[in-house]
């Protein structure tokens, strides 16, 4: 489904992704892309999105290379880190607004809009919402078009506990469904039950890549938070 | 019009600041003609304030506005459309709502007093220099990530075209005077797109005998007609230029 191969990457002097080879295949994943800042992971994901073009390597999804397609991102759904639209749009004006872009003319996913209660807030300017209240506009659009693969960049940073849950709930139920999705964090708690898959990262390289219930075996911890401290721990000791 | 331009369009025509422009054009350009009896006087004065706030608002606005858009438009780009389509609906957006300010604010009140070629002109160097301004802008926020540094070369820019480039002109003429030098001179007005713009209204005016040096040289080497046609020709070169380099950048930029 997702091929990264001998992905390079470098901002002037800073070496962000050092050969990064990563193969995703098969649906019903939800891989956490996880590390300490500035680990290169956001790099990675706008790699995959073309927003970013690596100095070697190259992202091929679904077959596509992404840097020659551009139409590959009809099938993708994205979250950013932080969204920002412009103030004097409404929100059902940004929702109509991205719909024409992709051209989308099949039945929208609209679950997360009836859940986090947008209809209420439908007519607001986006430029009178609060900050979590712009994260659950953006969530929704990720959701919205029936992507097959989802990429969601820190989606519970600045998102309320409840609204955090209906995000959880959404993203296993796409799980479920058969999609790929893709998390970045660094709060590893918000991981566990969600995450079928880890891909831990450390300055430009990927530290490991192993499914969730391998990585609980292998250190015999209860949670991921517990198992990525223990190995973390032994690579500081060797 | 596509959808991403109007809606750039609306949201730039909904912002206080373009009120603002919209009112100090229409304000000035109203009192200039209901105060001086002489219509040409009038057209000039209008002209000046046109040639001195015109590109200070669209360079400056415009290069804020890339950079204050900057996560809507990675957003748009995690969609399926192409960066150079969107980069152009951006411009439109930009371009055609400042324009619009411009027409609304200084034009009516042009049109009303100085329905003729003059007046015509005035309105056609004011949206040229809108564009090109915003071209301009568009190329120094597609290079430089820094916003501070982004806006301090659009003041420095707009104080380059509106002040210093004269003072370095006259400077030069004043010490080449010896020399024949027309020909350089010419060319030095043509790289400076204020100056170019307000050429061709004074020369209009029938006031080129005020101009001097420059304005005799410029009628004795083209023309009128001919000048026109090739001011004309680099101004919109000074338009499309710039958009182009930073489209080319654009298209290969590296959205951080």
């Amino acid at each position: 489904m997702i091929t990264i191969r001998n992905l390079h990457k470098q901002y002037r002097k800073l070496h962000v992704l050092k050969n990064i080879n990563l193969e995703f295949d098969g649906a019903k994943k939800c891989i956490a892309l996880i590390g300490p800042n500035a680990c290169g992971k956001t790099t990675l994901i706008k790699c995959m999105l073309n927003l970013v073009t690596p100095q070697t390597g190259e992202v091929i999804i679904f077959g596509r290379n992404v840097r020659r397609d551009s139409e590959i991102r009809r099938l993708i759904g994205f979250m950013p880190q932080a969204a920002n639209f412009p103030g004097h749009l409404s929100v059902e004006d940004t929702f109509r607004l991205i719909r024409t872009v992709r051209g989308d003319q099949n039945e929208a996913d609209d679950e997360l809009y009836q859940s986090f209660h947008m209809d209420r807030i439908a007519t607001k300017k986006m430029g009178t919402l609060s900050g979590g209240t712009v994260q659950k506009v953006s969530a929704a659009l990720a959701f919205m078009f029936r992507p097959q693969l989802i990429i969601l960049d820190e989606p519970f940073a600045g998102l309320d506990p409840l609204a955090s849950a209906i995000l959880k709930e959404k993203i296993s139920k796409e799980k479920d469904n058969g999609k790929l999705i893709f998390i970045t964090s660094h709060v590893l708690s918000e991981l566990d039950n969600l995450a079928s898959h880890i891909v831990f990262m450390e300055e430009g390289e990927v530290l490991f890549y192993k499914p969730v219930r391998t990585l609980l075996e292998d250190t015999g911890e209860p949670a991921i938070t517990d198992a990525v401290m223990k190995i973390l721990r032994q690579t500081q000791h060797e | 019009m596509n959808n991403i331009a109007k809606i750039i369009f609306l949201d730039i025509l909904k912002s206080k600041i373009t009120l603002i422009y919209f009112i100090v054009l229409a304000l000035v350009s109203w009192i200039s003609f209901l105060l001086e009896e002489s219509q040409s006087k009038a057209v000039l004065t209008v002209m000046y304030i046109v040639l001195f706030s015109v590109p200070l608002m669209a360079l400056l606005y415009s290069t804020i506005y890339i950079y204050n858009s900057k996560e809507f438009i990675t957003l748009l780009l995690s969609q399926p459309i192409k960066r150079g389509r969107l980069w152009g609906s951006i411009y439109t957006g930009v371009s055609g709502s400042l324009c619009l300010a411009f027409v609304a604010g200084a034009g009516i009140p042009v049109i009303v007093y100085s329905f003729n070629m003059t007046g015509f002109l005035l309105l056609g160097m004011g949206i040229g220099i809108t564009l090109i301004s915003v071209s301009l802008a568009f190329l120094i926020a597609v290079y430089t990530d820094d916003k501070s540094v982004g806006i301090g070369i659009s003041i420095l820019l707009w104080l380059f075209f509106t002040l210093l480039y004269d003072a370095i002109l006259l400077f030069l003429l004043f010490q080449f005077s010896d020399y024949p030098i027309e020909g350089l001179t010419m060319l030095l007005l043509m790289l400076n797109p204020v100056d170019l713009a307000r050429l061709q209204i004074m020369l209009r005016l029938d006031i080129a005998a005020m101009l001097g040096y420059s304005g005799a040289v410029f009628i004795d080497m083209f023309g009128t007609t001919w000048s026109a046609v090739l001011s004309f020709i680099v101004l919109l070169a000074w338009i499309v230029i710039p958009y182009l380099l930073s489209l080319k950048r654009f298209r290969k930029k590296d959205i951080v």
